[in-house]
């Protein structure tokens, strides 16, 4: 009686409970709509414009999974989430997957039980100074008041760089984004610091972006990645996969724009099982055999969502540097399709 | 006694004209003599006052005068402005969709919430002065809470059809039973309810598209609205939800009491911040595994608990103001708990606790901001997230700050001024 | 005439659980006592298998870990090495410093404001009856963010000091008021301080001492003697000697600029004071209204009687009105005491560090033991509000009123 208790509230109240969990791929199916927890806004990753769609790099892996698994990809339901919620939401299931600049460390794949599916930005946490200043290294900051987003894992590395150099700061921790911005432009503290793309963001909304540096060092590795739920591999396939489509379609050279070309079939044969003419990879991971064509459809490939939300040509202009295909020089490397 | 007055060399036949007072004791002059200078510490006093006064007026008074309403960024206000102080507004007119419903409500389906908040008076009239109104418009009152979750909601119309017929079932067979027993009473009810709700929870399934709205999904909601909603929705559950845990309190057994007290103390031992924490992040380990409530029910959920606890104790406070007279004369005449409670004790009880009733509910509505801590893009979490995050309005505080003040003000206000009205209204001893 | 009987001696029926009241509260209780193991039990259920599923389990070894974080203002020696639990203590000293703060300053502006909204001064009246409804009816979240915009905004940043012609200067080249807060002058302690800082206690006691004999020997002979200038002569004479003959122990070091930022002082971060003015200006504004309240309570007779018998106004307030009021006031003025402790709790917004800064904030991101931390969060939240109830409740014993 219980349950039959509970669900006739529910059902009163007008509620969906989920279906059983009988994995999250069949659930988002028998759901419709994919449930990705983002930021809560930072301009060029996640941020809703000023029709309220959420629009950035990290929304547009939403977006390539919700394609590759429901064929649609505005069937989402983009669940804000802060540095505090993110982990929870994602446990409880409350999301199905986070998509939320969040760097891939020991713990969080260990002991919180998440399983990263792949990197989609290779960050690192750097500094942000008013030329002003007249600082040109992270080295002379000694005694400086940093302004840090709390939530991350920046608190920790910034802790770490100033104990091993052996110099004195002030923490001043803030809640939002834009908050920081407030503190840091009006003086409050004399440095900001975050990843060095949410800097870059961050600079790029400033009036005067020109009056403010980026400082050289890098504290940390950030590897960004999206992750879902430890134990649930079906679903963390897909994911991961899709990631790597996107990757790999830069690769191999198929685009937007060429797409509906190739895939009525080429002569490279990993092009060819990549967009489903050839082999049944869709079918093993649960999908059809077009999944990772409408995923790449979305936005095109790694490299077109990448110049399209943060690249040099967008106001965030960041360069490809560590995120460039291993062909360029850069981290980029996706797995055989095969 | 003639001869005297005729002895006297003058005597004055008519009444004198009345001479006006002295000019510092009429008019103005005297009303600011005596208001404002009546002694050198009340001239210091209102010298003072008169400096604030001025000061905030100069400080605001070309800001709000000069302000810009029609731009697109904030940098196009200070082009505008070149350099005047001057605020600029146009964040409000271009955000004003933003600020009031969220930025995910559909812009076409506004009209639903708008009509909801009409409705929300006319249910609220017959409840709020409800000696204007005959009792039976109190119907109206009991049909709103359905209605307004339609037109927020969305969805078929027979979810909350069948909410409330589960409700009227619950009521027909407590009315049967009742005569029996009022526990039985009670039980039967809530069975019968719940029944209801579940038999008819087979056909809402088949029939999702009967007279259906829209459906709008709760994580949609946000702005002045969400903050509205909230405030309205927990208060109203809070209230039954207040009243049991108020006469728990008072109760003679000892295990419900108990019960009553550790819930009560537990919940105003603590901010309404962490309440809002174990929603968002702990509430869900103690759910079942399968079920998702999503965040906003959590968050009400955890809302009404903290608001029954502060109701309960106002609700306590009226019952211990009864005097103990009313308790021993509904005993005497032989009726029983449920009855006395009914008919004579919470009638009285309730009235006494009305004003503190709804000071609770203004300081619970001023909190529902707190949800901005959790993610939740409510007003101050549009400003804090959205709005100031956009590049365009980078660096707008005062403007939006200010006009989330000012809305909250003249709700709160103008609910704090219904209550004193009441208070006045309800003074049944003559000073 | 009949006589009553006692009814016939029945035996235990089932129906008599629900339907004799003497039975039926059991009945009720059990009821209650059932439903309630019911549920802890299904909660309690659900924990353990979602934590199951998530291969995860409620351990509190993560206190004893290094934190790796810093914190701006702690009381007590702390750096990124030092453990969770640490950190967690820190914040609970950060709060109750704010707190203590804030109900001082409510409670002088709120007394202030109470008194004068009944000023006859018109002009003041209003002023006050708008301070009390602006602050009373806006969320105390705005007006802390709404504070903290004021204090980055409007004060000059510590970069305005410097420079041959900077635009902003210390205030009588002691106190910089700056957007990271205010830098005040810090005491040093030399040798023989000790000695002026207990003979300043000495005179403190001295002058309760003094006090209390010109009131008996006004009681005992109706000599008045003089009370303002003794006072402050026994207050300030003995130290301020003792200081310049011990060679002026106690030096302040002052706030200086140095590099980012000023050196040396005592530096109020700009988030405690907005946090800490924001409080205490909505907490002010309640207990302006309860004062308010308390003072109405009194009926005017008292008022009338203490004219009659020849008080001025002055004293009317301070001898005859306060000390009944008082009664009245300070019960629900603890309660606000109360309030603004569990509201300090939003300091979160400000980026201050006190316990949901810490334990709630950067150890719950980096730990992601939400279940450990929020509970540990609602058991100190919960201390507090018991110990001050307990002194509420303490006080409400002693000052009731002795009824004849």
């Amino acid at each position: 009686m219980k349950t039959s208790v509970f669900f006739a509230a529910m059902t009163a109240a007008g509620l969906s409970a989920g279906a059983a969990a009988a994995g999250t791929l069949d659930d988002v199916k028998a759901r419709g709509t994919l449930n990705c927890g983002v930021t809560t806004g930072l301009v060029g990753f996640a941020a809703p414009n000023a029709n309220g769609e959420w629009e950035g790099f990290d929304v547009a892996v939403c977006r390539a999974v919700a394609a590759a698994v429901l064929s649609d990809p505005t069937a989402i339901e983009f669940v804000p989430t802060t540095g505090k919620t993110r982990f929870t939401a994602l446990a409880s299931g409350e999301i199905d997957m986070l998509a939320r600049n969040t760097t891939w460390t020991f713990t969080r794949d260990v002991d919180l039980k998440f399983e990263f599916t792949g990197v989609n930005y290779y960050d690192g946490q750097g500094f942000m100074v008013p030329k002003a200043l007249g600082v040109s290294s992270a080295k002379e900051l000694d005694g400086a008041t940093v302004c840090i987003q709390t939530g991350t894992t920046t608190e920790l590395n910034l802790a770490d760089f100033f104990r091993k150099n052996n110099m004195d700061y002030e923490p001043v921790p803030i809640e939002t984004n834009a908050e920081s911005q407030q503190q840091y432009l009006a003086g409050a503290c004399d440095v900001y610091t975050t990843d060095r793309s949410g800097l870059a963001a961050t600079r790029a909304s400033f009036e005067n972006p020109e009056e403010h540096a980026i400082l050289p060092e890098t504290i940390s590795k950030e590897p960004l990645g999206p992750l879902v739920r430890h134990g649930d591999h079906e679903w963390g396939d897909v994911v991961r996969w899709t990631l790597n489509a996107l990757i790999a379609a830069e690769e191999l050279g198929v685009t937007s724009a060429n797409i509906e070309e190739l895939a009525k079939g080429t002569n490279r044969p990993e092009v060819n099982r990549l967009l489903g003419t050839e082999g049944t990879l869709g079918e093993m991971l649960g999908l059809d055999k077009d999944w990772a064509k409408r995923a790449i459809m979305v936005g095109g490939n790694y490299g077109e969502l990448f110049a399209k939300n943060i690249g040099e040509s967008t106001p965030i202009g960041l360069a490809r540097g560590l995120n460039a295909q291993w062909t360029d020089g850069g981290l980029l490397y996706a797995p055989p399709f095969r | 006694m003639s001869d005297t007055h005729s002895q006297t060399a003058f005597v004055r036949t008519e009444v004198l004209p009345e001479a006006p007072p002295p000019v510092y004791e009429q008019g103005i002059v005297k009303w600011l003599r005596e208001n404002l200078f009546s002694s050198v510490a009340n001239t210091i006093l209102t010298l003072a006052a008169i400096w604030a006064v001025y000061y905030l007026a100069t400080a605001t008074g070309p800001w709000i005068l000069n302000g810009v309403w029609t731009t697109s960024s904030l940098t196009e206000c200070r082009d505008v402005l070149q350099g005047d102080v001057g605020a600029c507004f146009s964040v409000l007119a271009e955000r004003w969709n933003q600020l009031l419903f969220g930025f995910k409500y559909p812009d076409e389906l506004y009209w639903r919430p708008l009509l909801a908040f009409a409705l929300l008076f006319v249910a609220l009239g017959p409840l709020l002065f409800f000696k204007v109104f005959p009792r039976k418009f109190l119907a109206l009152t009991a049909v709103y809470p359905f209605l307004a979750f339609y037109l927020i909601w969305g969805g078929t119309i027979m979810v909350p059809v069948f909410a409330l017929l589960g409700f009227v079932v619950g009521i027909i067979v407590y009315r049967r039973l009742v005569l029996q027993s009022a526990a039985m009473g009670l039980l039967g009810a809530v069975i019968a309810a719940f029944a209801f709700w579940y038999a008819t929870g087979f056909i809402t399934g088949p029939m999702a598209n009967f007279l259906a709205l829209e459906p709008v999904p709760s994580r949609d909601m946000g702005g002045f609205m969400l903050n509205m909603m909230l405030g309205v929705i927990c208060v109203s559950l809070s209230l039954p939800i207040g009243i049991l845990l108020a006469l728990g309190r008072q109760s003679n057994m000892p295990i419900i009491k108990w019960i009553s007290v550790v819930f009560i103390e537990f919940i105003r031992g603590v901010p309404l911040i962490t309440l809002l924490f174990v929603a968002n992040v702990v509430l869900a380990y103690f759910l079942p595994p399968e079920s998702s409530l999503d965040l906003i029910l959590r968050v009400i959920i955890m809302i009404t608990m903290f608001a029954s606890a502060y109701i309960a104790e106002v609700i306590r406070g009226g019952l211990a103001a009864l005097p103990k007279g009313q308790y021993e004369a509904a005993d005497s005449l032989g009726l029983d708990y449920a009855q006395s409670m009914q008919l004579i004790i919470l009638p009285q009880a309730l009235k006494i606790s009305i004003p503190g009733i709804v000071n609770v509910s203004v300081g619970l509505f001023k909190d529902t901001t707190l949800v901005s801590v959790i993610s939740m893009f409510d007003l101050v979490g549009m400003i804090r997230g959205p709005i100031l995050g956009a590049s365009e309005w980078n660096g707008v505080y005062w403007e939006l700050f200010g006009f989330a003040a000012l809305l909250f003000f003249v709700v709160c206000y103008s609910i704090s001024q219904y209550s004193q009205w009441l208070e006045r209204q309800l003074q049944t001893d003559h000073r | 005439m009949t006589t009553l009987t006692d009814p016939p001696e029945e035996s235990f029926r089932l129906s008599m659980l629900i339907n004799d009241t003497r039975y039926r509260s059991y009945t009720f209780q059990f009821i209650a006592l059932m439903l309630l193991i019911v549920f802890m039990s299904y909660l309690g259920w659900n924990l353990v298998q979602n934590l199951a599923e998530q291969g995860q389990n409620i351990s509190y070894r993560f206190l004893g870990e290094p934190s790796g974080y810093d914190i701006n203002q702690t009381p007590i020696e702390y750096d990124s090495q030092s453990t969770h639990l640490r950190a967690s203590i820190v914040g609970v000293l950060n709060t109750i410093i704010v707190a203590f703060l804030g109900c001082v300053s409510a409670t002088i502006l709120g007394v202030t404001a109470g008194v004068l909204r009944l000023s006859p001064n018109w002009l003041v009246r209003k002023l006050m009856a708008a301070y009390v409804e602006a602050f009373r009816n806006v969320p105390v979240l705005i007006w802390i963010l709404i504070i903290f915009s004021i204090m980055t905004a409007a004060m000059p940043a510590p970069s305005a000091f410097r420079g041959d012609a900077p635009d902003a200067s210390m205030v009588f080249g002691a106190v910089a008021f700056t957007n990271r807060g205010v830098y005040v002058p810090s005491p040093i302690w030399g040798s023989g301080s000790l000695i002026v800082v207990l003979l300043f206690i000495a005179s403190v006691i001295g002058v309760f001492a003094y006090r209390r004999y010109a009131t008996k020997l006004l009681y005992d002979t109706g000599k008045l003697l003089p009370m303002g200038w003794p006072s402050l002569a026994i207050l300030v004479l003995p130290s301020v000697i003792a200081y310049y003959i011990l060679g002026q122990p106690i030096s302040l070091e002052y706030p200086e600029l140095k590099g980012f930022n000023f050196g040396g002082g005592i530096h109020i971060r700009g988030s405690l004071i907005a946090l800490w003015f924001a409080l205490a200006i909505y907490t002010g504004a309640f207990i302006a209204e309860n004062v308010r309240a308390g003072i109405q309570a009194i009926s005017r007779g008292q008022t009338e009687a203490a004219a009659s018998l020849g008080l001025r106004p002055r004293r009317i307030m301070n001898l005859v009105i306060l000390p009944q009021a008082l009664r009245i006031v300070i019960p629900p003025v603890i309660s606000q005491y109360l309030n603004l402790t569990k509201n300090s709790s939003l300091a979160i917004a400000v980026g201050y560090m006190d316990v949901t800064g810490t334990l709630g904030g950067i150890t719950l991101n980096q730990t992601g033991r939400a279940i450990e931390t929020v509970l540990m969060l609602m058991l100190f939240y919960l201390l507090i509000s018991l110990a001050i109830s307990g002194v509420m409740n303490l006080y409400n014993n002693a000052m009731k009123l002795q009824e004849r």
